[in-house]
């Protein structure tokens, strides 16, 4: 199992060449080899979703997929989201509505609701709450975060 | 400038937002190993063996450690606690002679990185005799540890709490109501799981640990001591944390051991535990049984009330002793008069996971088990529910209302209440009435719907004191540093509205320094409701402090007598009836000394928060999911410093309470193994399980216990949901009395209902 594979992650429009054992998964990738701690690790086993990352516009859960699956793909993390220092919509209503406490559910909710909206800017209410419901937050009680995210919704569109 | 009531922006969000959070498990440091805890496989046994040949010899181990390396440890000691006799149950950091629970830590793998020390962990064998598990906490005790502490059983210790003439009561009740309830094994699961990081500097000689959460100066001088470490020698450093809920912070086996691995080995020691541990090792949580009487009249009103409670306290009795079972005991009574009272609660240990505290720890068990019997009483009675309670509310020209019982050595004292006031208008609010003939209409065509109404007290400030020191420095912004800690519930934000509000400063000038130990040199820490009632008000003292050097300061720069015609305004010193001001940066640069101040704030009693919930639910026949339509919390918090964040504490709170009440347990087979050690188990609420947490929050009644009037925020919106939701349900069903346990999952109700309609032909 020690064998290293050579492979370059491509990550928020940057590459990163590293070597890792074909069974490292893609978060231990980007948290130790690439150093993008904001992908957080809450459960390992694809439930909480704290590790949600953007895989050629796809939200998966980095705990389950292996770096090497990766391939030529484009890979987003919530360190890509804002522009400098223009914060993303979604990050920006997360820090109006008071849509996090801790924390550390965030950027996994962050890339979950940017696949979602990005894929149907017009995303109904209810299918909101349902993407939402992938994600665990043990803080918030979740009502802020829907706001959040169905105000990014409006302002996205606009 | 007012900062007070504000609902502003958090301090603390931007760099969570940005993904640069600093948590445990960011941390990296140069040669730093990996810890890696391998856990007894079995709930009980004696330790024949640890074979550790294999694992040795695997790629990148560098050390296998087992009890023996460890044997000059001492036991993990209590730091919440005034019980005595409950020594002999400490839990060892790692296990001894016999293993009590599955996922005690029996040995320790230290590895060059996570899948080395994982893989060489898979390896190390433990030969374990093992014995008869011991699971039921209501059942008589049994032997600890049979063969190395002969003699002694497994009931630390019984509390016993009295007021009042009990026989008396049940001699002049016309009738007696009897009830058993219990709630469930849960815990507060915080979505970051636990982590330490330690390192030995060999040039200054201190050990620094971080990740430390909730209590950093306890723990510190607790791990130094156990490791025989100077003072100075070791600091603890809290970076973010990613959820507190009670139980991430109290001092575990870990997290002394990667501090003595971390001097011993002579590297950085890091352990980042996963999620199948936390279920397995933190402390859980609730897991009570109460049998209660109450002597009652005519009117519903309770003379008297005796109640015999169990709590299942797992293996080993850990930091906080006999806490929950000591609150549990002390507010069981809650918001109502109750003459007389009795109570015995047995605190039992078995083979599963230790216990410590959850949110609204013994509040939440209490008031399920109070809230029940006082719709018991309704029913047996033909009477109200809601009547009942206002027949037993302590009205408002009691307070303050002496208790005559006390809670964690203090003695119970009601501050201030205005009971009635807040039932009266959260059911006005909801449109109570109503909301009961819609019920009732509804269910008059089949479908199962009800309300339920659950009262309750909290408390929170506990003291004895905080120290909190301010200090400008020469770019104009402002220091608060305190040894409070942040578990992500705005410990910033607030204490910097606090002192923006003295100050007359944004506070986005004001920097709020919490969690180092290296930095302040006491500190109580995060807990119990206690940061914004004791922190805040020593911010605010010391902010005051603060103020008035800066204004001798200025009065000096000015070459005035007096600070007397000075005022601090938008950030600025102004001289009254003038033009002049003065920049705090100019202050500051132009003062030779550093201007700082401190203020400390003492508090022997608590104050008493108190609310009522209000459930509208929804069963479904079919399936048997309990379905929550709305949900109301009317609270009582005196002064919100930022009503957002009080919301935003209340709907949290709320939504772990529903998930207690309908999907999260622990769960054990016959054999002591846990069922629920992954996500997939134990059953957490998402946002398909809630719904919006509407707030009534009220501030008609401060605390005279402290100068900001607050009361703490941070467990009321839990603590009645078992009680509401249970009530709510029962009313749905029309099944008076139905839910005597927590939590109701589909398959449990479902069964509920049976027996309820078996025992009722
Ligand atoms: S860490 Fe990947 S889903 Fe929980
Ligand atoms: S904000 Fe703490 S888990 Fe979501």
């Amino acid at each position: 199992m020690t064998d290293k594979v050579n492979i370059a992650l491509r990550v928020n429009g940057k590459s990163y060449a590293i070597a890792v054992e074909p069974r490292r998964s893609l978060a231990d990738a980007l948290r130790e080899d690439c150093g993008l701690t904001g992908t957080h690790l809450g459960c390992e086993h694809g439930v909480c979703g704290a590790c949600t990352v953007l895989v050629d516009g796809k939200p998966v859960r980095a705990c389950l997929m292996f770096a090497v699956q990766v391939g030529e793909t484009e890979v987003r993390t919530v360190e890509g989201l804002a522009k400098g220092e223009v914060l993303h919509p979604l990050q920006k209503q997360f820090w109006e509505n008071h849509g996090l406490q801790c924390g550390f559910c965030t950027p996994g909710f962050l890339m979950l609701a940017a696949g979602a909206l990005e894929a149907d800017p017009d995303i109904s209410d209810d299918e909101l709450r349902e993407v939402l419901s992938s994600n665990l937050c043990r803080c918030t009680g979740y009502q802020n975060i829907i706001k959040a995210v169905k105000l990014a919704a409006a302002e996205m569109r606009k | 400038m007012s900062a007070i009531g504000k609902s502003l922006k958090r301090l603390e969000d931007k760099p969570l937002l940005l993904g640069q959070g600093r948590f445990a498990a960011d941390y990296q440091f140069d040669r730093q190993l990996i810890m890696r805890v391998v856990r007894s496989p079995v709930a009980f046994g004696r330790i024949l063996s640890i074979d550790a040949e294999d694992a040795r010899a695997m790629p990148g181990v560098v050390a296998i450690w087992t009890a023996a390396d460890v044997a000059d440890i001492p036991l993990i000691d209590f730091r919440m606690t005034r019980i005595k006799g409950l020594e002999p149950y400490r839990q060892p950091v790692l296990a001894r002679d016999y293993v009590r629970y599955v996922g005690e830590p029996v040995a320790l793998v230290f590895a060059e990185d996570v899948y080395q020390a994982e893989d060489a962990a898979d390896l190390v064998f433990c030969d374990i005799d093992e014995g008869v598990v011991h699971l039921d906490a209501t059942a008589p005790p049994v032997e600890f540890m049979p063969e190395t502490l002969p003699g002694v059983l497994s009931e630390p210790a019984v509390i016993t709490k009295a007021y009042g003439e009990l026989d008396q009561a049940f001699a002049k009740a016309s009738h007696v109501v009897e009830l058993e309830v219990a709630v469930g094994r849960h815990t507060g699961v915080p979505m970051e799981t636990r982590g330490a990081l330690a390192v030995h500097d060999p040039n200054t000689g201190v050990l620094t640990m971080y990740g430390a959460a909730k209590v950093p100066h306890y723990n510190r001088d607790a791990i130094g001591r156990m490791l025989g470490l100077e003072k100075g020698a070791i600091e603890l450093s809290e970076g973010h944390v990613g959820g507190g809920f009670g139980i991430r912070g109290e001092l575990y086996p870990e997290d002394v051991l990667v501090c003595a691995a971390a001097l011993r080995l002579g590297r950085p020691v890091k352990w980042i535990e996963d999620r199948r541990e936390h279920l397995l090792a933190a402390n859980h949580s609730r897991d009570q049984v109460h049998r209660l009487r109450a002597a009652v009249d005519d009117r519903g009103f309770v003379l008297g009330l005796e109640d015999e409670f169990f709590t299942d306290q797992g293996a080993y009795v850990r930091t906080h002793g006999g806490t929950v079972s000591d609150l549990a005991a002390a507010l069981l009574p809650g918001p109502y008069l109750i003459p007389a009272y009795r109570v015995n609660g047995h605190i039992r240990l078995t083979n599963k996971t230790p216990s410590g505290t959850y949110r609204a720890p013994g509040r939440y068990e209490s008031t399920f088990a109070r809230e029940r019997l006082m719709d018991v009483i309704a029913h047996r009675l033909g009477l109200d529910a809601v009547e009942v309670r206002r027949v037993n509310l302590i009205p408002e020209d009691r307070m303050p209302y002496d208790r005559k019982i006390d809670a964690l050595g203090t003695e119970v004292v009601y501050d201030a209440g205005k009971y009635h006031d807040l039932l009266d208008k959260t059911l006005a609010h909801v449109g109570y009435d109503q909301l009961r003939a819609e019920a009732a209409d509804r269910r008059s065509k089949g479908e199962h719907v009800g309300i339920g109404v659950a009262l309750f007290i909290e408390k929170s400030g506990l003291g004895p004191r905080d120290l909190v020191r301010a200090r400008l420095l020469k770019d104009g912004s402002i220091e608060i540093i305190t040894g409070v800690a942040s578990i992500g519930q705005g410990v910033e934000t607030i204490v910097a509205q606090i002192c923006a509000e003295v100050l007359s400063v944004e506070i986005e000038q004001i920097c709020v320094v919490h969690g180092q130990t290296s930095r302040i040199e006491v500190g109580l820490g995060a807990f119990a409701s206690r940061v914004t009632v004791m922190t805040g008000s020593a911010a605010q003292i010391a902010s005051r402090a603060l103020r008035d050097k800066i204004l001798a300061a200025a009065a000096t720069l000015l070459r005035k007598d007096s600070a007397e015609d000075l005022t601090l305004v938008d950030g600025m010193v102004r001289l009254r009836d003038s033009n002049t001001t003065l920049q705090l940066r100019e202050i500051a640069d132009q003062t030779p000394d550093i201007i700082e101040a401190e203020g400390w704030f003492h508090a022997d009693h608590m104050n008493y928060p108190y609310g009522v919930h209000v459930a509208k639910v929804h069963v479904d026949d079919q399936t048997w999911g309990v379905k929550i339509e709305r949900y109301v919390v009317g609270y009582e918090v005196g002064r919100a410093i930022n009503p957002v964040l009080v919301h935003g504490q209340i709907a949290g709170a709320a939504v772990q309470g529903i998930g207690g009440a309908l999907l999260e347990e622990f769960v054990y087979d016959e054999s002591g193994q846990p069922l629920a050690t992954s996500f997939a188990d134990y059953l957490m609420p998402t946002s398909n399980e809630t719904c919006q947490i509407e707030m009534f929050l009220r501030e008609d009644c401060p605390s005279p216990q402290n100068p900001l009037g607050v009361r703490g925020a941070g467990e009321g919106g839990l603590t009645a949901v078992g009680a509401a939701i249970g009530a709510a349900v029962d009313d749905a069903l029309q099944s008076p009395g139905l839910v005597d346990c927590l939590p109701i999952g589909p398959s449990k109700l479902h069964a509920m209902v049976h027996q309820y309609s078996r025992n009722r032909d």
